[in-house]
């Protein structure tokens, strides 16, 4: 699975951060960032906490496909 | 009439309606400290949105219960019209008229609450801010309507949840309220 940050609607208030701190950082601006950037993969352990996370987002900032 | 059981819906409308009072109060604050992007007394920012959410479904089952219990209340003399227009009751009519307001504006504001991702968040932001006007609607009702609504113990209560939720305001409005308000404005000025 993998995830995607569109970060024209991200408002950066962390809380995908919080609940994927293995994959995402803060940059200077509070917004987040993954390794590769605006697109995420994820393994398998972490899926449901992707999907909270698409979920909890105050901005539907995050979508998840594949 | 069996009186034990009048003066004990009469007894349930008001708890209720107290309870429900402190539960909005606290459902506010929460929201604001949700919307500020900051964990807020330890707790992460995730939880904060869960017990925002929570704390104030928690509080629209305290005010169901405080209107259905008053529904079969006989001082009360609420009709099922009365939990959706306005000024229409029989007793203490204006003031009851704000609690159907505040009512009508807490359904409204918790159904798109609860389907905040599908209809997205421009929408549901504008409807949320309605709480600004439902929750002080909602004081002015319990200080007006309530039988206790004026005695010292209950004006303790309404004054420190007036002071809490005036305090969360003024933090809100404040400059620095976003996380990360300093380097972004620095940047995009
Ligand atoms: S939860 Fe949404 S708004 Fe918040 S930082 Fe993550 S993507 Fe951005």
């Amino acid at each position: 699975m993998r995830m995607h940050i569109d970060w024209t609607r991200c408002d950066g208030r962390g809380l995908c951060i919080e609940l994927l701190p293995e994959l995402l950082t803060r940059d200077d601006w509070g917004y987040p960032v993954g390794r590769g950037g605006s697109e995420i993969a994820i393994p398998q352990n972490l899926e449901s906490a992707a999907h909270d996370a698409r979920a909890l987002c105050p901005t539907q900032a995050l979508s998840l496909h594949g | 009439m069996n009186t034990v059981f009048d003066q004990a819906l009469w007894a349930v409308g008001r708890g209720s309606g107290v309870v429900a009072m402190v539960l909005l109060t606290l459902s506010v604050l929460l929201g604001i400290g949700a919307r500020s992007g900051r964990p807020v007394v330890g707790i992460p920012r995730f939880a904060v949105t869960l017990v925002h959410r929570n704390v104030s479904l928690f509080s629209l089952i305290f005010v169901v219960v405080h209107v259905v219990s008053l529904l079969f209340d006989p001082f009360a003399q609420l009709r099922l019209v009365d939990f959706f227009v306005p000024f229409l009751g029989a007793f203490k009519p204006f003031w009851l008229g704000l609690g159907t307001i505040a009512f009508d504006l807490l359904v409204v504001v918790t159904v798109t609450g609860l389907l905040r991702n599908r209809i997205g968040p421009r929408v549901f932001k504008a409807v949320h801010w309605l709480v600004y006007a439902m929750w002080p609607v909602s004081l002015v009702h319990a200080m007006g309507n309530g039988t206790n609504g004026l005695q010292p113990w209950f004006l303790v209560i309404a004054m420190l949840c007036l002071a809490a939720v005036g305090g969360a305001l003024a933090w809100r409005l404040h400059e620095n309220f976003v996380e990360y308000r300093n380097v972004r404005s620095q940047e995009n000025p």
